[in-house]
């Protein structure tokens, strides 16, 4: 491998799915063009062995790359013979490894980072920030423009899955024309909400019974459970209480002595003053007893969620 | 000295079971035990079977008895669950078992102490019995124990003869405490009144320092709840209890358990991972042990709400100046407190509530958001100072 754009070893490390095949897909372009033969190993299936085969030179001469994917799943034997074949680097054999993270395989990528590996991180998209900075980049990359209300409609709509997320911001630069805004996202997606029990708690705890109904109606019919809907909700409502009993302090100090994350306590502080101790108290006793009713004890699940969550709404009116 | 002993407070149950024993008309295949928890059914299932294989009708001394009534015996075979359902294929083994002949004693006694515990998912375990004790084969005996004839299909219980089990007076199990277990009769008192005749727990309670003083924690909540505040810690202080309880009964059995499952499979404890076969094998034990766990923590939790239930009960008794003893004579100021704040409408409230709670929880709803729910109904109005 002669072309200095393709380094002998990469080593593509983390979680992210499309990340990952990106840059492993870009290496191999490069490898392409450089000429070599493209070898892909599937841990699944490896029998000892066949690395050093696939290495060994061809009749026909050449470079090859070796691809390596999913090396946190890999049996012992890959690990072992790649481990002896970057112990003898052959100058015309490239290798590119993916490691999704984890303790396991975790020799064979020192190995190859002391061996002077180019490392490519490909990190989690988790956040809404992670997410939002995502979709920016696969705008830039594309010299286009998005506004922020434009990523906001485009996460909230298709944010689950960054594959998804990917392909959407694709879509839309090969679609349209000139900056991109929610209404443009909205064309495309409209009507689309990813709604998760979190969400639907937070439009209940703020008061916005509509809003929270309609959510509702989205997770169920996506097919969320309302049992883990009704356990969020109880959960925020216990922060509530907690941080609203707790009184003043900073809330990094009030996290630690309450067991929760320091956002947690600034959000239940935004909230818990619209609350009245009582409204409280009605909210969680209507949410215990939906509770009851969704794993069992009455007839409709989904309907002792969709009261409950009238009843909240109206218990923090009710102050 | 006779088998009858330890069963105290039941003399007219004693009288039927004894005139079974010695007339063979009086004697049937299938008996249904019902009573209050710690009456004593599984007592009188054992004392009962162990009179069926005595040679004098229960002497409570002879080999016969002494191994009838720990469980022991040959042909006695004691069915209890750890966890929260007797599964059918348990069930099925039972009828296997009931088909065979008595191989040293008189009967074959199968004793199945949760009767109410035969719903794992559905009453399919209740239903494969049902054959078994309507066709049963000669000199084989069935003895089930239930809380209450509710608490069993109605096909065992037309399949069977009901012996009914009450309350034993406080005097008795004060009487048995002192008898049995040499405990003092000021303590036994107290022991067995706080635990309202419940046998087994009135002997936790005047053995156990720890289990008298989480009660006074429990009763002390019924006075102490102010503000919404105070009432989800008092929920949290109570489901964290529970799980400690729980926790730490079950972690050092649950290993001692993994070790020797692990020396029967001859797996290498070293080993970083096992192989396929034992690693089933543990996750299997896991789910039981997760389930034993789950069942012991919401026990642990339906005893306190029983507790504080009796504080309540006792403001009523009060309240109404009913002649009928307290239940926490040690606590009376709280109790009083409490009556002096509450009518008995709103005492009355207050009982649902706790009940409202055990429900859910045997619901399989999380027991802290119970406990929660439950909390914010016991709240008093001000600060009772005591």
């Amino acid at each position: 491998m002669t072309d200095p754009a393709v380094p002998p070893f990469v080593l593509v490390t983390g979680p992210e799915g499309v990340l990952v095949e990106r840059a492993v897909a870009s290496v191999l372009h490069a490898a392409r063009e450089a000429d070599a033969e493209v070898i892909r190993i599937d841990p699944a299936t490896y029998e000892s062995g066949a690395l050093q085969m696939h290495a060994s030179p061809s009749l026909f001469g050449g470079a090859k790359t070796i691809v390596v994917r999913d090396l946190h799943e890999s049996p012992d034997e890959l690990q072992l013979d790649l481990l002896s074949l970057l112990a003898a680097p052959d100058p015309d054999v490239g290798l590119v490894v993916a490691h999704g993270g984890g303790m396991k395989g975790k020799k064979v990528l020192d190995t190859m980072k002391k061996a002077g590996a180019r490392v490519i991180d490909c990190p989690a998209v988790k956040t809404d920030r992670d997410k939002t900075d995502f979709v920016l980049k696969e705008f830039a990359a594309a010299r286009r423009k998005i506004t922020s209300e434009g990523v906001r409609a485009l996460i909230e709509a298709v944010g689950k899955d960054v594959r998804e997320l990917a392909a959407a911001c694709s879509q839309l630069v090969s679609d349209t024309e000139g900056t991109v805004d929610d209404a443009v996202v909205d064309t495309y997606h409209g009507g689309k909400v990813e709604a998760t029990g979190f969400r639907v708690a937070d439009a209940t705890i703020a008061g916005h019974s509509g809003e929270a109904l309609r959510l509702l109606r989205h997770a169920i019919a996506t097919g969320v459970d309302p049992v883990p809907i009704v356990a969020v909700i109880a959960s925020q409502l216990r922060q509530l209480i907690k941080v609203g009993a707790a009184g003043r302090g900073s809330s990094g100090q009030l996290a630690k002595s309450l067991g929760m994350a320091p956002w947690q306590v600034d959000k239940a502080r935004r909230a818990v003053g619209h609350w009245s101790a009582d409204g409280l108290a009605v909210a969680v006793q209507a949410v215990a007893a939906a509770d009851f009713e969704v794993k069992g004890g009455g007839r409709d699940p989904v309907y002792a969620v969709e009261r409950a969550i009238l009843t909240i709404a109206r218990a923090r009116a009710a102050r | 000295m006779t088998v009858w002993a330890d069963l105290v407070g039941q003399e007219p149950t004693i009288e039927t079971l004894s005139r079974a024993v010695s007339d063979e008309s009086a004697m049937t295949h299938a008996w249904l035990f019902t009573g209050p928890p710690g009456s004593g059914r599984s007592t009188a299932a054992r004392a009962f079977a162990a009179a069926l294989q005595c040679p004098q009708g229960g002497c409570g001394e002879c080999r016969e008895c002494r191994t009838a009534l720990d469980g022991s015996h040959a042909d006695v075979k004691v069915v209890a669950t750890e966890g929260l359902s007797i599964k059918v294929a348990e069930a099925r083994a039972l009828v296997q078992e009931a088909a065979l002949r008595p191989s040293v004693g008189r009967w074959r006694i199968i004793i199945i102490e949760d009767a109410d515990r035969l719903t794992a998912y559905t009453d399919a375990p209740a239903d494969a019995l049902l054959k078994a004790l309507e066709e049963p084969t000669p000199r084989t005996v069935w003895m089930l124990c239930a809380p209450s004839l509710e608490d069993v299909i109605v096909t065992i219980r037309s399949r069977s003869r009901h012996v009914r089990l009450r309350t034993p007076p406080v005097e008795a199990v004060a009487d048995l405490l002192q008898r049995r277990d040499g405990i003092d009769p000021a303590m036994a008192l107290y022991a067995a009144r706080a635990a309202q005749c419940h046998v087994g727990l009135a002997r936790r309670l005047a053995r156990d320092e720890q289990a008298r003083i989480r009660r006074r924690d429990v009763i002390a909540m019924a006075t102490k709840i102010q503000g919404v505040g105070d009432a989800i810690g008092a929920a949290a202080d109570l489901a964290q209890i529970a799980d400690e309880e729980s926790s730490a009964s079950g972690a050092e059995r649950d290993a001692a358990e993994r070790t020797r499952l692990m020396e029967t499979l001859g797996a290498d404890p070293t080993a970083r991972t096992q192989p396929p076969h034992i690693r089933s094998q543990l996750a299997a034990l896991e789910r039981e042990q997760k389930m034993r766990a789950t069942r012991y923590g919401r026990d642990v939790v339906d005893r306190a709400l029983v507790d504080l239930t009796s504080v309540y009960r006792d403001a009523l008794v009060l309240r109404l100046h009913s002649d009928v003893d307290l239940v926490n004579p040690d606590a009376i100021d709280k109790v009083r407190a409490l009556a002096g704040v509450f009518g008995p409408e709103q005492l009355l409230a207050a009982m649902d509530a706790i009940n409202e709670a055990r429900d859910r929880i045997n619901a399989n709803v999380p027991p802290l958001l119970a406990l929660e729910a439950m909390a914010l109904q016991l709240r008093v109005p001000r600060d009772l100072g005591v």
